[in-house]
């Protein structure tokens, strides 16, 4: 029991309540269910994209191209929606339209060994340049799309949005994945024991390219999501969005060394990072001190990270192993 | 030999490999070698470092491909195009490193790459757990299958690896130096776990440096020699010097040169070194021209407090004295400057820089003595370079060649080398001829009684009890972190040291 | 080693120092190839447009890289050692912030550059203590580093600016030092040679590439690794503060969003000068060359009226290519 308590799932759930106790001291309406269900929604694309981005960390890679591959769905989305194509055509397109550019970085890191962070440094100026290429930088504006594109991520199903609703349907399927079917198992493998993992009969190269599958059709939704919900559609959208979600992700105990961390943790993350975002404005802090805070709570959790994994150095006094069996480690 | 009856000799070879060569860039690993191994026998493969052993289980375990040769599992000739296949023929390895999944679970480890599926193609955890407790409760091990590896210590984690290899219901098993890191007690349960292999049919390839061991488990014998087959036979039917002459090509009659010691006076002091975890109240003294021997189970701290007094670590209190001053370490550099250095254990991690030519490995500690003003003076390095690694006949094309392409032999002189060349006062080798092949094992032997005959004071941690009697003035053992007794002249026993190391209680010889 | 006493000298093994000498090890190096690219974007650049091989066109162009390079030289040097700092852009953003406060404030321009650099050097300082102090991994830290000090910018300057910087301290960002050569150039000659010597010829620099092929080897052999570390992140700090003092010069101004994305393009431009992202290998010729690349390749395109994100596009296919080119290259050959 102690070590649930002391797990990182359980002291990242206790900073969020805290937070929301903070917060519901100065403005207690922002802790109202309706609000709190907003917030949620408002989080959506960033634990949608968090777990993408969880199952590329945990094989020891890393995509930066998350935001720009959200753009370019989302823009490609509203330029068919603009032609006059069906949702029903739309949406698995984007959904298709961002593996493939997931596939890009995974093919490039699996067949020719590049690190993924040079791949996915320049896949991200690549993918952003080519909006671009394809508008000449026009926007697409909200009177440009059609109703029914607009309204599905907003549209209420059983009190929640479809938004959230879809959100957490990939929260439930990646938990399942994660810990049910071999590829979940393999993330783990080969970010934690490469080597081993060749033994063991899991293709390292493999694991990695579908991390990237599965990170880029997820950013393929959710820049569908965005661009619907937020009603506009144009380069920059989402810029600089790839750091929040890599930041949800180490806040969520995510290990950057790959090989561990889980999905509550990822989604806990966003939520924190959710929560800091929504109730700024609302407790009267500048919106402008968001970043400064993103960036210290970013620290923090590094901070509590490592201290997580261990001390260093072997326990071999037999009174010293008692103190830290003592100790509840 | 153990208890387990062994497959008629008439029995054929589960396995067998003819005519396996393998060649990479620059270097042919193995030319036209022979294997079999035979159901319910312990095959041990014998050879020196290079001789193309690690090469052969790579071939086996599908990771690496044959140039040429044949591959025949039970009289058919097959191929392993991948891990997976070599699994599926039923070839399992045990390496020396744990080859598992702290993050996974014990289940999840035993069965990764081949777990049961059940509803949607989900993998069945039930089923998958019961499996798991039934195969270690099939080699004794008391382990909660749901618990996660990282939270087990080393000799669970082999446990671990064992139940993998009966998971995949392998038809051999391939043991690659499993007991480097065991306690003795934990030994002797390996040993029991390859009598119940045995017993249900399975062929086992066992590869060890440890004469004791193979003569003690094996019924079989192999023989590579820089990457050629040499022989095989029944263990029963050789000795070991012949053992060794096969391996290395000639006789070797004395593998621990005893020398003349001249001890001087005291060049090192300790008393009171103690750290919070790892040990307490360590106290000795060295003397000039003396081989200070440590003995002690893996575990016991002795590389901690080696490490402590090169000044890796910080001891949270106790002194260290050279020639009577007290030393305050901060880091290696000052104990460096203050005559002490450490060629540790794990060579490949501590002692080279891998990525760096030979030369720049060896001025690392010492580049204020080849740089001038500041800037580096590359033909001061290259001199003192090949002074050191000729001194130490070090066998390498070109001395700006990365040490990574050494063998492990040459990559331990390199490191000799490089603290020969600031000159030390005390030298520490922890585990010098682990992983090394006989030949390069006598030259360190003799090389250490040099440095001793004149005038380095030398401290030596081994495991090894032949080479601690043979080489050692004096040895202290250590258990669980402290002094457990020292010994000297006709005190230093085997007996006297394995009770020592393990704490049992008895007359001392 | 002699196996027993009495072997003559005579056998004793001579190993040469070198097999190949150095000049035929240099041609096959990613720097010649850089230096290939760059001669052939040169030609290319000079047949596209009339006005590229104008001395005051070159010398406008500098700019593309100078400022960019000068952090990049430091940048280098901290990625071959195994780290990374991924908030030197926002370092400039907070060293900005600082002089335009103290500019407010009436400071005179001395002031003003010690303020930009000595914020450099905390901030540096600060990242430093946290990776090198504390052992936490440098590419988590340097992104929250990232948001933290460009955020403090924004906490103080919000979406307003600061402008109206002293005539006197224009020159770091537009002055020039002799004909068409500005003073970022001379900067930029500068600290090419310096850090070129500091990483090729000195103990410090041996150290560099020993903790970024095996820290703890390079630990065990007497390197105090911590300190190196620490060192190199003083030294992107700084370089960063130097920076944000050329590019608020020549700017004019101070906003929070100064120089974004400026660490993606210093560490594309340190990557394609042929320095592993995993570290351990690397130049400072080879970095000077990315930049020189990537100069002409923006002025060349700007000349043709490309958009500037369109040049990134060009500028993150040039990363990806000259290393993927190679692979291919070796995988055809098998």
């Amino acid at each position: 029991m102690t070590a649930m308590l002391k797990s990182r799932e359980a002291i990242l759930a206790l900073a969020i309540l805290v937070l929301l106790a903070v917060v519901a001291i100065r403005f207690p309406a922002f802790v109202r269910p309706g609000n709190l269900a907003n917030v949620l929604t408002d989080t959506a694309p960033l634990i949608i994209l968090a777990l993408g981005q969880m199952a590329v960390i945990l094989t020891k890679c890393i995509d930066l191209s998350m935001a720009a591959n959200l753009a370019l769905c989302g823009m490609v989305a509203g330029l068919m929606n603009v032609a006059g194509l069906p949702l029903a055509v739309i949406l698995p397109a984007v959904i298709a339209l961002g593996a493939i550019l997931g596939a890009i970085n995974g093919l490039l890191v699996w067949k020719l060994s590049i690190p993924s962070i040079v791949v996915t440094l320049g896949t991200m100026t690549i993918y952003r340049g080519i909006i671009f290429v394809l508008t000449d930088g026009k926007w697409i504006n909200a009177h440009q799309m059609t109703e029914a594109f607009k309204a599905l991520p907003r549209a209420i199903f059983l009190g929640l949005p479809v938004m959230t609703w879809t959100m957490i349907a990939i929260v439930a399927a990646f938990a399942l994945i994660v810990a049910r079917t071999p590829l979940g198992r393999a993330l783990y493998a080969v970010g934690g024991n490469p080597h081993a993992a060749v033994y063991t009969g899991i293709s390292v190269g493999r694991t990695q390219f579908l991390a990237f599958v599965i990170s880029g059709a997820l950013a393929g939704l959710t820049g569908y999501l965005w661009v619907a919900r937020y009603a506009v559609a144009y380069v920059d959208i989402a810029a600089g969005f790839e750091l929040d979600v890599v930041a949800a992700c180490v806040i969520g105990g995510i290990a950057i060394a790959g090989g561990a961390g889980s999905v509550a943790g990822a989604v806990m993350g966003a939520i924190f990072l959710g929560i800091v975002k929504n109730a700024l404005p609302v407790v009267g802090i500048s919106p402008f001190a968001q970043m400064a805070i993103s960036g210290v709570a970013i620290l923090v959790a590094i901070a509590f990270n490592a201290r997580a994994q261990g001390a260093k150095g072997r326990i071999i006094l037999k009174k010293a192993e008692h103190k830290q069996l003592e100790a509840g480690a | 030999m153990l208890d387990a009856t062994p497959a008629a000799p008439g029995a054929d070879p589960v396995l067998s490999l003819r005519g396996i060569s393998k060649s990479f860039p620059g270097v042919r690993a193995l030319a036209d070698v022979e294997l079999d191994l035979y159901p319910g026998q312990v095959t041990a493969l014998v050879g020196e470092n290079g001789a193309g052993k690690s090469t052969i289980v790579k071939i086996l375990t599908g990771i690496y491909q044959p140039d040429a040769g044949t591959i025949s599992v039970n009289g058919t000739a097959t191929h392993f195009p991948t891990a997976q296949a070599a699994g599926d023929a039923g070839v399992t390895a045990i390496h020396q490193e744990t080859v598992l999944f702290d993050e996974l679970t014990v289940a999840e480890n035993i069965f990764i790459g081949h777990a049961p599926r059940g509803a949607f193609g989900l993998i069945d955890t039930g089923r998958m757990e019961r499996e798991a407790r039934a195969l270690l409760r099939s080699i004794g091990a008391d382990l909660d299958p749901r618990v996660r590896l990282r939270d087990l210590g080393i000799a669970s984690k082999h446990l671990v690896a064992i139940a993998r290899a009966l998971s995949i219901d392998a038809r051999v098993v391939i043991m690659d130096e499993p007991t480097a890191a065991l306690s003795h007690k934990e030994i002797h349960e390996l040993y029991d776990l390859v009598g119940k292999l045995k017993a249900q049919g399975k062929a086992i390839l066992f590869i060890s440096h440890k004469f004791d061991e193979i003569f003690r488990i094996a019924d079989r014998w192999t023989v590579f020699r820089d990457g050629q087959f040499v022989g095989a036979g029944l263990m029963g039917e050789v000795t070991e010097a012949r053992l060794v002459q096969l391996m290395v090509g000639r006789e070797v009659d004395q593998i621990f040169p005893k020398r003349p010691a001249r001890i001087g006076e005291p060049v090192l002091t300790v008393a009171g070194y103690s750290h919070p975890t790892e040990f307490e109240d360590i106290g000795f003294t060295l003397h000039r021209g003396e081989i200070l021997g440590f003995y002690g189970l893996v575990g016991a701290g002795r590389s901690e407090v080696m490490q402590a007094l090169f000044g890796i670590t910080r001891p949270s209190r106790g002194a260290c004295r050279i020639d009577g001053r007290v030393l305050a370490l901060r880091g290696t550099a000052d104990a460096i400057s203050a005559g002490i250095v450490y060629v540790p254990e794990d060579r490949g991690r501590q002692g080279a820089v891998r990525g760096l030519p030979i030369f720049q490995n060896v001025t690392l500690p010492s580049l204020s003595r080849t740089t001038r003003g500041g800037f580096l003076r590359l033909a001061r390095e290259f001199r003192l370079a090949r002074d050191y690694t000729g001194r130490l006949d070090l066998r390498a094309a070109s001395l700006d060649q990365d040490v990574g392409l050494l063998s492990g032999g040459n990559q331990q002189k390199v490191v000799i080398a490089k603290w020969l060349a600031t000159r030390p006062r005390v030298i520490i080798l922890d585990e010098p001829t682990k992983g090394i092949d006989i030949g390069s094992k006598a030259a360190v032997h003799d090389f250490m009684s040099e440095l001793a005959a004149e005038g380095l004071a030398v401290i030596m941690v081994s495991s090894e009890i032949p080479e601690v009697l043979g080489m050692s003035d004096r040895v202290i053992v250590m258990r669980e972190g402290r002094i457990a007794a020292e010994f000297a002249g006709a005190q230093m026993t085997p007996e006297n040291l394995v009770r020592a190391a393990a704490g049992i209680e008895g007359e001392a010889a | 080693m002699t196996q027993g006493t009495g072997t003559p000298q005579a056998t004793q093994r001579h190993i040469p120092d070198r097999l190949v000498p150095g000049w035929q090890r240099g041609l096959k190096s990613w720097e010649t190839l850089l230096l290939a690219v760059a001669v052939a974007i040169f030609i290319a650049n000079s047949l596209a447009s009339p006005w590229f091989l104008d001395p005051w066109n070159l010398s406008d162009a500098s700019f593309n890289f100078t400022e960019k390079a000068m952090i990049a030289f430091a940048m280098a040097l901290l990625i071959i050692a195994g780290d990374i700092d991924l908030s030197v852009a926002s370092i400039i953003a907070l060293a900005s912030t600082v002089m335009g406060a103290a500019m407010v404030a009436g400071a005179p321009v001395p002031v003003l550059v010690a303020l930009g650099i000595g914020t450099g050097l905390l901030c540096g300082a600060f990242n430093g203590l946290l990776v090198a102090g504390f052992g936490l991994p440098s590419i988590v830290v340097t992104i929250g580093t990232m948001s933290l000090f460009r955020g403090i910018s924004y906490v103080a300057l919000g979406d307003g600016a600061y402008t109206g910087y002293p005539a006197g301290f224009a020159y770091f960002g537009q002055g020039y030092v002799w004909w068409v050569f500005t003073f970022e150039l001379a900067l930029f000659a500068l600290f090419a040679l310096a850090f070129g010597l500091l990483l090729h010829g000195t103990a410090f620099g041996r150290a560099i590439y020993a903790i970024g092929n095996n820290a703890t080897a390079a630990r065990f052999s007497g390197i105090r690794v911590d300190r190196v570390r620490f060192i190199l992140f003083l030294l992107t700090g700084v370089m960063s503060g130097i920076a944000a003092v050329c590019l608020t010069s020549r700017l004019g101004s101070t906003r929070p969003s100064i120089a974004t994305g400026f660490e993606l393009e210093v560490v594309t431009m340190v990557v394609l000068g042929g320095v592993s992202i995993l570290g351990g290998s690397g130049s400072i010729p080879g970095v000077v060359l990315a930049a020189l690349v990537m100069g002409l390749v923006t002025f060349g395109l700007g000349l043709l009226n490309v958009p500037g994100i369109v040049m990134s596009i060009i500028i993150g296919a040039l990363l990806i290519s000259v290393i993927a080119l190679p692979r291919l290259w070796q995988m055809a050959r098998r």
